[in-house]
Formats: C-alpha cells, structure tokens, sequence
C-alpha cells in the first residue's frame, strides 16, 4: 500500500457505523499502520444519517479535513441511497459496498450513473443469524476489509478476535458469533 | 520505549492527567471537552488516581474550586470548552492574578451564537488577555504532550502562571489517530512534586489570599504578574528540552514546516496546520516556494522568535479561526503585524484570512486558495485585500 486510503462510511445513527469505523482503525492501527477514525458529528439522534471517516496510510497521516473523494464508501442502511448522495467524489478506480439483499446489478440503478465497482452484502441475515440480532457493523466491517484488501485476512482476523475478547470480556458467548460475522461477510460479498 | 497507542485527543488529554495525577479535578461537562473529566472520574473510581474528583454545578464553580484547591498547596486541573470558558471568565483572571499555576483542558469549540458545539477558536482567543499562558495543538499526540509540560512551565516560581492547553474540538478531540505515550513512573519523575512556596494550608506561615488590594498595591501585583509571564518563554524552552531529552519528541515555540528557502508562508494554529503540511508538499512537489508557521505557545506570544522568522518571508497569510470583530483581523493576525512593527520589520507583506468558523470544514482545496494568493503577492508585491474570509457563502 503506497498511499492514504480513504473510506467514508453512511449509516444510521444507533447502526454503530461509527464504531464500526473505530474498530476498522484499531485493526489497521494493529497492523503497524497510521490511522484515523472519525465521525461527523451532527445532532445526534437515533436513525438520522451520519457519516464517519478513516485514513489508513504507512505514513504519517496529518490532513485534518473531512473526505471528499474517498477510495471506498460503506452504506450500512441502503434507505439511504435514496436520501445521501452516497458516491459523491467516490473514485471509479475504488467501490461502494452496500448492505443489501440485492445484488449488485439491481443496485447499481440507484447509484446515479457510479461506474465502479459496487459490491453487496447481506449484513442483516449474516448478523442474525450469527449473533441473534441486527448489528451490521460487524458484517460491513469484514466487507470492506475484504473489498479494500487494506490489509491481511488472517491477520485482520486473528486481530479482531482478540479485540473481542477484550471488549466482550464479560459476554465471551458473543465473541464466536461476531468472528463468525466476519467471516461469512468475507466470504459472501458479492461483486468482487 | 515509547508506548504506540491510538487514542482520540480527548483520551490522550485524560491520560496525560492520570500520568500527572493532580490532587483535584473540578469540572462540569461540555462539548466537545466532556470526555476529558468523564474519563479521569473514572481514573478516580478506580483507584488508579488520588485525586479528589469535585462534580460542580457549573463552570464557574469549577474554576473557583480550582483556585481553592490550587491556593490550599494541592495541583488543580479542569477542562471545558466554549461557554463553558466563558462562564469560568471572571474566576480566569482570579486564578492568574493569585499565581496559581492550574492546567486546563481547552477543547476549543466556538462561543455562542448561534449556538453550535463544532469547533473554531473564540473561546479561548477571547481568553488571551486573561493571563493564561496558552499552549494550541495539532493533534492528539501535541496535546497529550503539552499537557504533560504545562504543569512544569506554569509551576516554575519565575512564573506561576495557569496554563490552558487547546487542541481542536471534534477534529482532533474525537478523532483516533497514533500517538505514543510515555511511561508512568517517567512522567512521575519529569512532572514532580509541587512544592509552592506559599500556600493557605501551611499553619507554619499563614497568610489571605484574595484580599482587597486597591489603588496602593494592584499595579505593582499587575505588573509582577506581568512578569510571570515574560518569564514563560524561557521556561517553556527549558522545560521543552528536556521533555525531547525524555522523549525524542522537540517543541519549539512554533514550528517552521518547509520554511527554509520560503518565499510565501501560512501561519496557523491547530489542526489546521496539519492540513497545511499537506497542502506544502503538493506544492513543494510543483516546486513552489511555501511555507507554515505554527505557532504552540500563543501567550506570552514569542514576539522576537516570530518576527525574526517572518521577515526572511515575501508573502505571509495569518490565518485565524475567530473573528475579532474589530473590521480590521483577526486576533493572531492582530499579533503578528503588531510583532513585525514593533520590531521595525516591513518587509513581508502580510494578508488574513478569517476560516472555519463554527466547525466549516477546512479542506486542502481551501488552503490552496491561501498558497495561491500569497505566492502572486510575493511575485508580484500586490495586496488587494487584507482582511478576507475562506469558505464562506457570500
């Protein structure tokens, strides 16, 4: 990787699109490489859109503005595809990764003529069927890891399952479904 | 070994105050600086501090129990933001005038109104006359390390002075970014005991502290205070020595990115400096002679230093991110031309832009706007406009 790579997130405020974000730089963060993660913050309400941010770099990082012409966009909840211009400046060379259940060619009409790659996944059956509820933080989280090949699998793996035996450390019976998470969204992202 | 972390602005300021383990933090919350106590009252209920954790109904509370805390012999901190600072005010000028050498946590975010919690910095530039040394940030890593030296400057009997300590609401205060933090034990051993030399709970030498002072006194204890902070710049280099003795890490008074063979320089504080480095290696890359000044220590402004630097520069752009509302500059623009003409220096010609007010986001696109416009006025020696504003609707 020889230079920054950006990533917008849109989600919905409570979908944890932000943490999601956060734990997207805490991996690559583990990896050796420079970071940021940051949300927009708006007024913050449950539902309402947000957006969230990450540069991933090998070197220093210290632009301090929000991104404009992202490598990659994450879409937690496709509702808004109708309301956020979602690929705005999003380079053609990169790729929108939706949370969906449709593929990527249905999709792509809503996508006001975006010409890169448009990828799927099914975030909503991954996450209930693997933790019981509808966490879709997790499941983009493997998508875009997957997707951007920002870093290694196995090592994004092995790394997030020790970032989940810290954070769930009084639930351990949550962090096998949320590896589980990861690993069908890595597999099952359509449009590679 | 230096521990690699990565940690939010507003994480590393809490951090750096569990390392200083102060005697007592007052705060009341506000955005975007809420983090900051909420993280250390859990450091106090874990134990892992000894400090007392004092939760006031409101700011001005919370800088007066840190004049008491601090006037008893013990070490005070706080943190706030915007009319938080603001309804600290009259306590601010309490706590200067007292010498007593507090550390705050100023996440700035912009004064009320229109009421909105993103950042600029008219909270503490309203602040720059109170007679608090400021320190201003880039980045977690800045803040995270000035705080760890603000208590060391401050302290130093040459000036016993608070300090407050700013970096950039959201942008930097709620942003993760790498930071390497230092050891526990070397920040007990570089921090140290404070040891006043006069304090209300020393039965062995009583005295008041705030009495009525009137005609007869007040100028000479004005003047004295004055002298702290004149003191403060050589402290600050002192201190900051021997803080990249211990670190690897080295703060000038300001920082001079790509400066050498300059030709038109930006000086800006915080994190929008960073975005600045950013925008000087494009432009390097083109071959274009630019320049950033940041400036770190604001109060006392390091007029010889500054000016010594400025007038190598043809085209020099101050930017501000607060309005004096003079109709004339902003108030770092205000400081520099004033160091320049009161040192006698000309030559530069100097333009400002007033930017990112109430959190509008500063791309590189609009830093470039800068560069461009001081590049043509070195090449050209023309100013059209000195007072300007940048990414704004108008």
């Amino acid at each position: 990787m020889d230079k920054v790579v950006e990533i917008r997130w849109h989600g919905r405020g409570g979908q944890g699109a932000k943490t999601a974000s956060l734990l997207l730089a805490d991996a690559a963060f583990n990896t050796g490489k420079y970071i940021q993660g940051f949300p927009e913050y708006g007024p913050e309400r449950m539902g309402a859109p947000i957006t969230a941010y990450n540069r991933i770099s090998d070197e220093k990082l210290t632009i301090h503005s929000n991104i404009y012409e992202p490598d990659y966009v994450v879409v937690v909840d496709e509702t808004l595809l109708a309301s956020v211009p979602v690929t705005s400046g999003l380079k053609e060379d990169g790729a929108i990764i939706i949370n969906t259940t449709k593929t990527p060619d249905e999709v792509r009409t809503a996508l006001k003529g975006y010409k890169g790659k448009v990828c799927t996944i099914d975030a909503r059956t991954i996450s209930i069927d693997s933790l019981g509820r509808y966490f879709p933080n997790t499941p983009m989280l493997g998508a875009v890891v997957k997707v951007s090949k920002i870093m290694d699998e196995k090592d994004f793996l092995d790394d997030m399952n020790e970032s989940f035996k810290h954070k769930f450390a009084k639930k351990p019976e949550v962090i096998e479904g949320n590896i589980k998470a990861l690993e069908r969204s890595m597999q099952e992202v359509k449009g590679l | 070994m230096a521990i690699r972390e990565r940690l939010s602005g507003n994480e590393a300021v809490a951090i750096a105050m569990k390392q200083i383990n102060p005697d007592v933090v007052a705060a009341f919350p506000i955005t975007p600086s809420t983090e900051i106590p909420q993280y250390f009252s859990n450091y106090v209920a874990d134990g892992v501090v000894d400090a007392e954790f004092v939760a006031v109904e409101s700011e001005h509370s919370a800088m007066s129990a840190c004049v008491g805390a601090q006037a008893a012999g013990g070490r005070a901190m706080t943190a706030t933001s915007a009319n938080g600072l603001g309804l600290m005010w009259e306590v601010l000028y309490i706590a200067a005038c007292s010498r007593l050498p507090i550390v705050m946590g100023v996440v700035n975010r912009t004064m009320s109104g229109p009421l909105n919690i993103h950042n600029d910095h008219s909270d503490s530039m309203g602040a720059r006359d109170s007679g608090w040394i400021q320190f201003y940030c880039e980045n977690n890593q800045e803040a995270y390390d000035n705080m760890l030296m603000a208590n060391r400057i401050g302290e130093h009997p040459d000036v016993m002075l608070p300090v407050m300590v700013c970096q950039d609401g959201f942008i930097t205060s709620h942003a993760i970014e790498n930071i390497e933090l230092v050891e526990d034990d070397k920040i007990k051993d570089f921090v140290g005991e404070y040891n006043p030399e006069m304090y209300l709970l020393n039965s062995e030498k009583p005295i008041s502290m705030g009495p009525l002072d009137l005609q007869g006194h007040t100028f000479e204890h004005k003047r004295q205070q004055a002298q702290g902070m004149i003191n403060a710049k050589k402290v600050v280099n002192e201190v900051s020595e021997e803080f990249y003795k211990l670190t690897g890490r080295k703060y000038e008074l300001f920082e001079e990115y790509m400066t050498e063979d300059a030709e038109a320089v930006a000086v800006i504080l915080n994190s929008t400096a960073g975005t600045a480095k950013y925008v000087v290696n494009q432009l390097r890359a083109q071959g274009k002679k630019v320049g950033l000044i940041k400036p770190r220590l604001y109060r006392p402004f390091p007029v010889d230093e500054m000016v010594e630097v400025l007038s190598k520069f043809k085209a020099v752009a101050v930017l501000d991110k607060a309005d004096s509302f003079n109709a004339a500059g902003g108030p770092l623009y205000t400081d520099v031309t004033s160091a320049l003409y009161s040192k006698g220096v000309f030559s530069p010609k100097v333009i400002n832009y007033i930017y990112g007010i109430g959190g509008r986001d500063v791309k590189a696109d609009d830093i470039e706007i800068v560069y461009n416009k001081i590049l043509d006025i070195a090449a050209t020696g023309k100013v059209d406009s000195v007072y300007n504003y940048l990414g704004v609707r108008e």
